[in-house]
């Protein structure tokens, strides 16, 4: 169990306070060592303890800070641990695998939609097998705080047939991405380690371990492992079949899933990765009368499951996201066993799970004394102050007047915060480069002028390829790089093609001559409005690129210069 | 309580100590900070910590939380319970009504009074504070012109954590050396103006609770 740093004793003595909690505060010589991690610095931490040779990664909240504490990480430094941001998901997970070929262990890290990015690289990487231990670490965002939809990587991993670690505290986050490497090692294929948002950013003391020696370079013992003609890739698939017997096994054995009995057999409950501790909260000191069966390592323990489903005639599963774990169970056919969670009600089908909701689900009364007042108004995320893209917006509202509105694709960054008010200035945000494409798609229906607004990074991670399709069509529409010099919105990490954006779009074939920058400053303000104006009006690909470094980067680096 | 038994010490306590806690304010107020503050003193202090913070959005100008648990027993949920929270602290005076279904029957509301104003239809800060003033406990302070008497408005935060100290169960005195361990590196003038702010705060709660 995490947190545990004291034994406790209960000693009954007699006199006014009969009963005293004894608690054995420190041993002076054996002081374990406590740190105060957020669950993505105890992933990042349990990495390099683990032996990585590379971690490989894109921004994306909540899966950003894996990397940034590598990054900032002395042993990380020592080692020369590979930590520089890769251009997107996908060829960060291309990068662990080929480093995986070599021998050495990696890691590849993401947010949830990341990994629909990822997914060729992923699927495939499971069929080709793994030579040096590969983690996949994916990290959704339930409730989307900071995403365009809440999907569930569990399945991913179902997919791909990998097995799934999904810690429940800090203390196993660590565990997982120290011991991931070796369960890859030993099943030879990618290892998921699922987290989610709650866990990612939530802080609690992890007592580190022994820091293993990385691996040694080496090849794969099989040459043709890596390689995926049909011929070799069926022999394969059917070597992956045959290792799910493997993965279960290795479920059922696993410390990181138990069955806990539990007295009242009315009701079992399944919980998986943090649910269990909203469960626990519930029933401190081991206090929970119902069977429960807690999965923190996929495929499903069978033994533990099946043995539930004898106990108990209703069974209440308790998992972060989809009902996946609650759809296996509940099956086809309604007869047997009543599967109670999200699908009937007892948990709302979307959103993320807290210790109200399973207050709820579990019967308990909820106490609430006070109510949120009316006066109290939303307040909704804004671009700062002095934003740069607040003065592309301006300008670009002013050059679009004269044309129908519903023609501005975006993308997502800071300058998604474009649809708001006071700009209202974009229609669309799906997913990572899709602006310019949904540009194109819409020029190509007739909607002209036709206009994309895109970041540099975005641009970078998956615009240059819309670009060229653009370019070859001589689509009709204007690509606005709304260029900051930073990730911005997931807190200023490098940018990929820094300094290269103007031979990027020439590179693709984009005409010089409609290629232009501009500072994007209120005394620009004019100027920008004609530039914008121009090239709404001409029949081909024109890029704009507004450049002006994101004002939290510039004055992070001038404190830092300080 | 404490005995000393060769190498080991052993603190007698005879109930549970739990203090779950609501830092409330808007991106970019630094409400991290008095986290850490906190957790650097828990931690001294022998405590268990879990803490559940919003990223992403804290440089945007929206609405941030954090959960802050400290307790002498195992923790299990990162976030607070509705009605279980004994402490509301709030850098910001509409912010601190955001999170009141989670204020417990016996909890304090701890808040500045300086409204940050961002959005067009901020609400007239009288009928903020006649909500506040409803509540059963509370206290109202003008942390930043007490900073500001301090030597630094930027003390404002540590103000704040002062005037929640006394509804904090962890002694005083190890909130004050985790002050010391967090703005060590700034040097000792920093140091004890960031603890004169902290005492300022606290007398006041003191005064007014």
């Amino acid at each position: 169990m995490s947190n545990l740093t004291k034994t406790s004793i209960i000693g009954l003595f007699s006199g006014p306070n009969p009963l005293f909690l004894v608690s054995i505060l420190k041993f002076n010589n054996l002081t374990m060592q406590k740190h105060l991690f957020l669950g993505v610095e105890a992933i990042g931490q349990g990495a390099i303890d683990g032996g990585m040779s590379g971690v490989y990664a894109y921004p994306g909240t909540p899966s950003t800070e894996i990397t940034e504490f590598i990054q900032d990480n002395l042993l990380a430094e020592k080692r020369n641990i590979h930590r520089k941001w890769s251009a997107n998901e996908k060829t960060a997970l291309e990068t662990a695998l080929g480093m995986s070929y070599a021998g050495k262990r990696a890691m590849a890290c993401m947010k949830h939609v990341g990994l629909n990015v990822a997914a060729d690289a992923f699927i495939n990487a499971a069929m080709t097998g793994i030579n040096g231990g590969l983690i996949v670490t994916a990290a959704d965002d339930p409730s989307m705080h900071s995403s365009q939809n809440e999907q569930d990587s569990r399945f991913y991993g179902k997919f791909a047939m990998v097995p799934i670690l999904e810690p429940s505290s800090q203390q196993e986050a660590y565990d997982m991405a120290r011991e991931g490497f070796a369960l890859s090692e030993q099943t030879k294929v990618p290892v998921m380690l699922r987290i989610t948002t709650r866990l990612a950013h939530s802080r609690a003391g992890v007592i580190c371990k022994e820091v293993l020696d990385e691996n040694q370079l080496s090849l794969p013992t099989d040459p043709r492992q890596f390689i995926l003609l049909p011929a070799i890739a069926r022999r394969k698939y059917k070597g992956l079949l045959a290792s799910q017997e493997l993965f279960l096994k290795l479920s059922e054995e696993s410390k990181y899933n138990c069955y806990e009995d539990g007295e009242d057999k009315s009701l079992g409950i399944v919980a998986c990765g943090i649910a269990y501790n909203y469960l626990m909260e519930h029933y401190p000191n081991d206090s929970c009368p119902f069977p429960v069966v807690k999965v923190s390592q996929y495929p499903l323990p069978k033994n533990y499951i099946h043995c539930l489903n004898q106990e108990c005639d209703k069974i209440l599963v308790l998992e972060e996201g989809a009902p996946m774990v609650e759809e296996m169970l509940k099956g086809f056919f309604a007869n047997g066993t009543t599967i109670k969670g999200r699908l009937d009600g007892t948990l709302p089908r979307d959103g993320e799970l807290n210790p109200d909701l399973i207050a709820k689900a579990l019967g308990k009364e909820l106490f609430q004394e006070f109510a949120i007042p009316e006066v109290v108004a939303n307040r909704p995320p804004a671009l700062c102050i002095g934003c740069g893209h607040q003065d592309v917006y301006v300008a670009m509202n002013e050059a679009l007047d004269k044309y129908s509105k519903g023609r501005v694709f975006s993308d997502i960054g800071c300058y998604t915060l474009g649809a708001l008010p006071p700009y209202e200035t974009i229609y669309s945000c799906v997913d990572m480069g899709a602006s310019i494409t949904m540009a194109k798609g819409a020029a190509d229906a007739g909607l002209v002028p036709s206009v994309a607004v895109i970041g540099d990074s975005t641009f970078a991670h998956s615009g240059i390829t819309g670009l060229l399709d653009a370019v070859n069509e001589k689509s009709s529409i204007t690509v606005v790089i709304s260029d900051n010099e930073s990730v911005s919105m997931t807190g200023g990490q490098d940018s990929s093609a820094f300094g290269k954006i103007e031979s990027i779009c020439m590179g693709v074939g984009v005409d010089p001559a409609h290629i232009h920058t501009i500072v994007p400053l209120k005394k620009n303000h004019d100027e920008m409005v004609r530039l914008f104006s121009q090239e709404f009006a001409y029949d081909g690909v024109s890029v704009i690129i507004p450049r002006r470094e994101c004002i939290q980067r510039a004055s992070r680096r001038k404190r830092n210069e300080k | 309580m404490t005995i000393e038994f060769g190498k080991t010490t052993i603190q007698l306590i005879n109930q549970r100590m739990k203090s779950d806690i609501i830092l409330a304010g808007v991106g970019g107020q630094g409400i991290l900070s008095i986290a850490t503050v906190l957790g650097e003193a828990a931690l001294a202090d022998g405590l268990l910590i879990k803490q559940a913070e919003t990223h992403g959005m804290s440089q945007r100008g929206g609405a941030v939380y954090s959960h802050m648990r400290i307790s002498d027993q195992p923790i299990f949920s990162d976030l607070i319970p509705g009605g279980a929270a004994d402490l509301i602290l709030s850098v910001e005076p509409m912010e601190s009504l955001r999170y009141l279904p989670y204020l417990s029957e016996t909890g304090y509301l701890v808040t500045n009074i300086t409204p940050f104003i961002n959005i067009p239809n901020y609400p007239e800060i009288g009928k903020v504070m006649e909500e506040i003033r409803k509540l059963p406990r509370f206290i109202a302070i003008d942390a930043d012109t007490i900073a500001k008497e301090v030597g630094s408005s930027r003390a404002s935060n540590m103000v704040m954590l002062g005037a929640a100290s006394p509804f904090i169960d962890i002694e005083f005195s190890k909130i004050e050396s985790g002050i010391r361990t967090i703005f060590e590196r700034k040097g000792e003038s920093i140091v004890n103006l960031n603890l004169e702010a902290l005492r300022r705060g606290r007398a006041f709660a003191e005064e007014n609770r």
